[in-house]
């Protein structure tokens, strides 16, 4: 049983253990960013003036060795978090961080109570 | 059981006519309410005419400051000009201009023109100092004081209501 466990974290963290030294992907930080003056874009889909500029001080962000997250804070905290298509777990969002697990949970519960009714009857 | 499975089903979809009523009421515009209060820690800003940068340093001694981004390309700068040309006879208020994306003969000849507000004059080349400030067009303005705390940030070229907002708020020391 114990082995079975330490099989599933190993599986569910296998990407984070596998990519923990990666290159920081420019593409992938413009992507989670929102053009401001576009509708519905990301700084990735978009060619405004904007958009070229914030992919230039991504790209200097870069170079002068910050990571990931430390992009997302020093963006966010010029233009709030509206500027993040995946925006940091906080008061205002904590439901819809959490709404999937409980409905899985609840989901779940759902089952194995229906399950144990049925055996239970027959 | 039914019932229990009935309940649910109801509160799950009283639950999303919630998030569809809140959601469509909300504005999706881009607003910066969030940033007032924040400190400017760390302004470093290229002088249009030297080599020196602007730095908090500068603009420490300034019971406030107004920092304006213009360029004389930009057609709503014009409108608002008039208005930071009377702010800055203001006593207490210095304002810094940052001439955005601008070429220096086309930036001089507006001044030259229109006449020069600015007490410190910067110049973004590339734009990308004026992300620091949270820019994503232009004109924009932001009023800091004496602690480089942003007091109100104003998008788009000030209009005669902002122009009152920021004589009151700098006459009221």
């Amino acid at each position: 049983m114990k082995f079975k466990i330490i099989l599933i974290i190993l599986l569910v963290n296998i990407h984070s253990i596998s990519f923990t030294n990666e290159i920081i992907n420019e593409n992938k930080i413009h992507k989670n960013l929102r053009c401001l003056v576009c509708q519905g874009q990301s700084i990735s889909d978009s060619n405004s003036d904007f958009a070229i500029t914030l992919k230039m001080v991504v790209k200097d962000l870069v170079e002068q060795g910050k990571s990931e997250q430390e992009i997302y804070n020093f963006l966010s905290e010029k233009y709030g978090d509206w500027i993040l298509y995946k925006p940091k777990l906080n008061k205002g969002n904590f439901l819809l961080w959490a709404l999937p697990y409980i409905v899985l949970v609840s989901g779940g519960l759902i089952i194995v109570f229906l399950i144990r009714k049925r055996t239970e009857k027959s | 059981m039914k019932k229990i499975i009935k309940i649910t089903i109801s509160v799950f979809f009283i639950f999303i006519l919630v998030v569809f009523y809140l959601s469509l009421n909300r504005s999706s515009n881009y607003d910066t309410e969030n940033l007032v209060g924040i400190k400017l820690s760390k302004i470093k800003l290229e002088s249009f005419e030297s080599n020196k940068y602007f730095t908090n340093e500068n603009l420490k001694k300034n019971n406030y400051t107004l920092i304006n981004f213009w360029a004389s390309w930009c057609a709503p700068c014009r409108i608002e000009h008039p208005l930071l040309m009377q702010l800055s006879k203001e006593a207490n208020l210095k304002i810094l201009g940052v001439n955005f994306k601008d070429k220096k003969n086309n930036a001089l000849n507006f001044l030259n023109n229109l006449g020069n507000p600015y007490h410190y004059l910067a110049k973004d080349d590339q734009g990308k100092q004026s992300i620091g400030f949270g820019i994503y067009g232009i004109p924009e303005s932001i009023l800091i004081n004496k602690d480089f705390v942003v007091i109100k940030k104003f998008i788009g070229p000030l209009n005669l209501e902002d122009f009152d907002e920021i004589k009151k708020i700098t006459n009221s020391l």
